[in-house]
């Protein structure tokens, strides 16, 4: 226990490497908190940018796509575009706007293709089977074919039409007289191309494609439908009505009861 | 106010091409390594697609910057072979042309922070942050930290390089303002400061340097007569001194620091020529012939 000792380092070297740790360590982890919180904000993509076809789940995504632009490269009718600073989704990365340029859903894929890194899932090879985002009537107000008219536009545009696009007939109660053919997207044909919401004659589109989480297509597991179940089952899945006893006091049959 | 040069004495000494060889070599390959990608979109001419994170060039071969793909790594995601090839070879191609060789060589940040020395030599701006250049070593990890704690690229949000890059061969203005906000930055607020205290990336490639084999030489050390020229072009000064100044100890002419970024400034600098492209394994060590020999031989010359 000698005083003038106590304050002298033990191992110099130790001290000053503890000090460096602290000081740098210190600064890259503020510099790293800082770029993690703007990290954050990358996530917040807007609805109207649509990934390239076979794109992962947008995090998924954002962990694999190293932004090198190949699949912007490779895409023949310039759709897809690259990501600059303000334009929302994360810098560098491809996106697509739906109603400047839609998707041409090209036969080969050469986008998913040239993904090198597989951001751009290189297990879809038929084109039909991509989701960039589902169709979805958002302005009922506005869709002239709603109104009652024959526009039709974003069904015969549709590269799957009568599936992904069918028109169901209606009774316009407006004129008593007409029909109203409504166009009615089925999300399990639509790949998110985009086609009728480029086509819609209207200056605002009626139809959009929204980005699959956002078009809320997940069906609640708790709800149980009957007839599906019972398709499932290949039969019913309670037993013919229980037979109830008879309760009259002499246990004769109710007439017309069996 | 202006400061003399210290390409000056090489100028007189061994002519100004000679004195700015390595320098216009570097430019050449800036120029190359930003051309190949640009034919493509202005003439339709494809050498190389996409950019300095991952491309491929005459459709054949993939190339992927390392570091990139680490953090792919690091956000937990295992990518396609070709990614995993291309990272591959430039792996390989930096560990026999030295690291740092990117930063000086392929980087399209380099011209603009070497333009930012240049001018703080001509005028004399000596006031510097006080930066030290572990840091990047620091942020590096730490970019590989995050990259795995929030499962994204993270370098890759903000990495002035390739942001440089794309906004150049895709033509996206905004993607430049780093690049901006850099030379500013290594005007005015830290010399030599975001290569040499900051990137991340350089970090990356100085750790491959510490391996690789080409490397500079100061193998002509006896001839060195301490102008300091060579210390006051250097991008990164510290790395000079213990081969330079090595001779005392026998310590290797060879810098084998892996933040040399094998610029060549400093064998175009020197007018004694006490520097030159080696690789790792080559110690040696010129001799020079001490100056009352050369008198002797001078005064043959004269006699003859």
């Amino acid at each position: 226990m000698n005083a003038p000792m106590k304050n002298a380092p033990a191992n110099p070297g130790r001290r000053k490497a503890f000090a460096d740790l602290a000081r740098f360590g210190g600064g890259a982890a503020a510099a790293a908190l800082a770029l993690g919180a703007f990290e954050r904000q990358s996530h917040a993509r807007p609805a109207q940018t649509l990934r390239p076809p076979g794109a992962l789940e947008e995090s998924a995504f954002l962990s694999a796509c190293v932004r090198c632009g190949l699949c912007v490269r490779d895409c023949p009718y310039k759709t897809l575009k690259l990501s600059d600073w303000g334009d929302g989704p994360a810098p560098g990365t491809p996106y697509y706007i739906a109603r400047d340029v839609a998707c041409e859903m090209c036969d080969n894929i050469p986008c998913v293709k040239a993904c090198p890194t597989g951001a751009l899932d290189h297990a879809l090879v038929d084109i039909a089977k991509a989701k960039m985002g589902v169709a979805v009537i958002t302005s009922r107000e506005t869709c002239l074919n709603l109104q009652g008219l024959r526009c039709d536009v974003c069904y015969r545009v549709c590269p799957a039409i009568e599936k992904a696009i069918t028109l169901e007939l209606s009774h316009n109660a407006r004129t008593a007289k007409h029909a109203i053919f409504e166009p009615t997207v089925h999300a399990e044909s639509c790949t998110g191309c985009g086609k009728c919401e480029k086509s819609c004659v209207l200056t605002d589109a009626a139809i959009k494609v929204l980005p699959l989480e956002l078009a809320a297509l997940r069906q609640d597991a708790h709800y149980k439908r009957g007839w599906i179940e019972k398709q499932k089952a290949g039969g019913a899945l309670v037993d013919a009505p229980v037979k109830l006893p008879t309760r009259t006091p002499t246990g004769e049959p109710v007439p017309g009861i069996k | 106010m202006s400061a003399r040069s210290p390409y000056a004495e090489a100028y007189e000494l061994k002519g100004v091409l000679a004195s700015r060889r390595y320098f216009m070599l570097r430019r050449l390959a800036q120029a190359a390594f930003l051309l190949v990608f640009l034919t493509g979109p202005w003439f339709a001419l494809w050498i190389a697609k996409g950019n300095l994170a991952s491309s491929r060039t005459l459709d054949v071969l993939p190339l992927t910057d390392p570091f990139v793909l680490l953090q792919s790594l690091f956000a937990r995601h295992w990518p396609e072979a070709t990614a995993l090839i291309g990272a591959g070879i430039v792996l390989a191609a930096y560990l026999a042309l030295g690291g740092r060789t990117y930063c000086s060589w392929v980087c399209p940040i380099n011209p603009i922070t070497d333009l930012a020395a240049a001018i703080r030599r001509r005028f004399g701006i000596k006031q510097t942050a006080k930066l030290r250049p572990e840091f990047r070593n620091y942020l590096a990890i730490g970019v590989l930290i995050l990259s795995f704690v929030s499962g994204t690229v993270a370098w890759e949000l903000v990495n002035p390089i390739t942001a440089l890059h794309r906004a150049l061969v895709f033509g996206l203005p905004f993607a430049a303002t780093g690049a901006l906000a850099i030379f500013i930055f290594d005007l005015f607020v830290a010399k030599d400061g975001w290569c040499g205290h900051l990137c991340p990336v350089g970090a990356f490639y100085g750790a491959l340097g510490k391996a690789a084999l080409l490397r500079v030489s100061a193998g002509g050390r006896e001839a060195c007569d301490d102008c300091m020229d060579c210390f006051a072009v250097c991008p990164e000064p510290h790395v000079i001194s213990p081969a330079l100044r090595g001779g005392k100890t026998g310590a290797s002419p060879v810098i084998a620091s892996g933040d040399c970024t094998l610029c060549g400034a400093c064998v175009d600098v020197c007018p004694r020529k006490v520097f030159h492209i080696a690789h790792r394994f080559d110690h040696s060590v010129t001799h020079v012939p001490a100056p009352t020999i050369s008198v002797t031989s001078e005064s043959t010359l004269a006699k003859g």
